[in-house]
């Protein structure tokens, strides 16, 4: 009995040196040994080599319209104008009074019939929909069977996530997380040197990349000329906790965020200890000049680190951006956009808050193949002169969009747990009544909004 | 998430869809992923408030009605096969040629039961007939606060004026099919599926 116990602690003992030298060591200094290299190149031979064989077996199946979306209908997206001048045109207007036929009604019916079955918005907060399967047992839609091979590569598939690369990126996540309190704390100790904000540079991008190590992440930096610099405002397209982690591989960040309790807590004041991040308390967070005279002071210190804000406010599934909110951009300084993308076919990266508590969520990143991502930093871009911040917001959304290859939607994130605003509503009623009535009324009827 | 939707929906129901509405396999299912996203209290049934989520439907001057229409006379749920003979009323009227097996009885998006749809929406309280008063709501309804009192009762007048032949001053489901009869319903009440 005693030698089977000694024999296990001395497998994980060996375990933990070969993490610590293979994987640990290495990516503390920012080198890679190969290994992970190695196992994305099997990892996208043996993805293509499924699809092929899923695509084979369906190819009775797949009709003749070989569609690329992956929509469920295809929208009619003419204007109101457009659509009513074409219903109306079974009859001529009528010399006085309103312009109303019976069949206005089907225009409005359409959209909506159309929005039951498939809307811009509510496929935001669930996950994104993979064109083709990428073997893995949550994204399986429509399972059928095909080939002995394909299930055994899929069960294989299953053994390696959960049995060798789950416990391997737990163990580092963990050692990379203890290590981000104790470094911190232990940098937070020495006095106001020029070596202090050297070391705790370094102690954050250590943990980092360990951690990112834990999720198996390959990131893939554009245009790094771009990067946010010290006294600006970084600004990215929010899809999980987890784009922290992609962003501070590549360089020190303040974060600005909620205080919390538990462990989240504890890191949050381990890491302010080694350098200046932004935690509001709750109560702050309500006083919205409060927050904007704190981030101002932040930024207007040069020396501080550039703060990084995710102006869309919840996370959505990277398959869009939707409206940023107006408050980080009335901060004043230079705004470093950032667009980040995963790639869907080795993980879903979005967190579905209500669905999936942030322990779930990150036992089914470590489980998933991997998490590829591609960092693009754009080039900085001001407030320009008589703008206002709704609009410098979009124009900051609208690049964020086009280089990440996202949809520009103009909703709010917020529609994930709120409702829509009466207003939009009254805008159609409005443009309906000028359709009506039309522009030129000569009656005593007043367009109130 | 998709792989709890295809498991609960039996291969049989999915045949018995198929006949009734005329849609394909994997519309049903894809479809039936649409319904288990909508149907966030996840007890197979959609209430309105399931429906008033999605921000574009809210927005509608008329998703109140458009909502009301899938809901059967004085119930507040409604299941995924009432879901589906809702909107097999917006299926294209070409694809009944691609069916080997035309239906007995006349299908759910023939002109006719397009248009009766629309008619629905109109009559409030279900009795066949479209009176001035639920004409005036509906038009409210569509307009917003942006037209007065007395222009809406003019063009509700005017539109019953045209349409009424039988002289009692409601429309009925013959009227309305007779006004419209000269409107492109097929293609205007038509949502072009996908697969």
């Amino acid at each position: 009995m005693e030698d089977v116990w000694a024999g296990v602690f001395w497998a994980m003992k060996i375990w933990l040196y070969l993490i610590i030298s293979l994987i640990m060591f290495p990516a503390m200094f920012g080198f890679s040994l190969g290994i992970s290299e190695a196992y994305m190149t099997i990892l996208m031979k043996t993805l293509k080599w499924a699809t092929l064989k899923i695509q084979k077996a369906n190819a009775e199946e797949k009709a003749v319209n070989n569609i690329p979306s992956n929509g469920l209908i295809l929208r009619e997206n003419g204007s109101m104008e457009k659509e009513l001048g074409e219903l109306r045109r079974s009859r001529p207007k009528p010399p006085v009074g309103g312009d109303f036929t019976l069949s206005d009604c089907f225009y409005f019916t359409r959209r909506g019939i159309e929005s039951i079955v498939e809307d811009e918005v509510t496929q935001r907060f669930t996950s994104e929909e993979l064109v083709s399967w990428n073997l893995l047992t949550r994204t399986n839609n429509d399972f059928q069977y095909i080939s002995l091979k394909l299930t055994l590569v899929y069960g294989l598939g299953i053994f390696v996530r959960y049995c060798i690369l789950a416990p391997l990126r737990i163990t580092l996540a963990c050692i990379g997380l203890s290590w981000l309190v104790i470094g911190t704390s232990a940098v937070g100790v020495l006095p106001n040197w020029r070596i202090k904000f050297w070391l705790s540079e370094w102690v954050h991008i250590i943990c980092y990349r360990i951690c990112a190590r834990g999720l198996s992440a390959a990131i893939q930096y554009h245009n790094r000329e771009n990067k946010p610099k010290k006294g600006g405002i970084g600004v990215a397209n929010h899809t999980s906790p987890i784009d922290v982690v992609i962003l501070c591989n590549d360089g020190g960040y303040a974060m600005v965020g909620q205080v919390h309790g538990g462990l989240m807590g504890v890191l949050q004041r381990a890491m302010v200890r080694a350098c200046p991040h932004v935690w509001f308390e709750r109560s702050e967070m309500k006083d919205r000049h409060l927050v904007t005279k704190r981030l101002k002071d932040h930024v207007s210190d040069k020396t501080k680190l550039p703060i990084l804000i995710f102006p869309e406010g919840t996370c959505i599934n990277n398959t869009s951006v939707m409206m940023f909110k107006k408050g980080s951009f009335e901060i004043g300084g230079t705004i470093y956009p950032v667009a980040i993308k995963y790639d869907p076919k080795f993980g879903d990266a979005f967190w579905n808050s209500s669905k999936y508590s942030m322990v779930s969520y990150l036992l089914r990143m470590m489980t998933s193949w991997a998490l590829v991502c591609n960092v693009w930093y754009l080039p900085a871009m001001h407030q320009q002169e008589g703008e206002d911040a709704v609009h410098f917001a979009n124009r900051v959304k609208s690049a964020i969009a086009h280089q990440g290859g996202l949809v520009d939607l103009q909703w709010d994130g917020g529609l994930k747990r709120a409702k829509v605003k009466e207003t939009f509503k009254e805008q159609q009623q409005k443009k309906y009544s000028s359709m009506v009535v039309g522009d030129d009324s000569n009656s005593d009827s007043s367009f109130s909004s | 998430m998709g792989s709890r939707a295809s498991t609960l929906l039996r291969e049989e129901e999915i045949e018995e869809i198929k006949k009734e509405t005329g849609f394909s396999h994997s519309q049903i299912t894809r479809l039936y992923s649409r319904f288990t996203s909508l149907d966030k209290g996840e007890n197979g049934t959609l209430s309105r408030e399931d429906f008033q989520r999605i921000p574009e439907l809210a927005i509608n001057p008329l998703g109140d009605r458009i909502i009301n229409a899938f809901f059967p006379e004085g119930e507040d749920q409604v299941n995924f096969r009432g879901f589906m003979r809702t909107l097999a009323h917006f299926r294209p009227i070409e694809d009944n040629e691609k069916n080997k097996n035309p239906p007995a009885t006349e299908p759910l998006n023939s002109r006719a039961n397009k248009l009766l749809f629309a008619f629905r929406l109109y009559d409030l309280d279900r009795d066949d007939k479209i009176s001035r008063d639920e004409l005036l709501q509906v038009l409210r309804m569509m307009v917003g606060v942006n037209i007065s009192d007395e222009q809406l009762g003019s063009i509700a007048d005017r539109t019953i004026q045209e349409a009424d032949t039988n002289g009692d001053n409601c429309i009925s489901f013959q009227e309305f099919m007779k006004v419209l009869e000269k409107v492109d319903v097929e293609q205007k009440m038509s949502i072009r599926f996908l697969h």
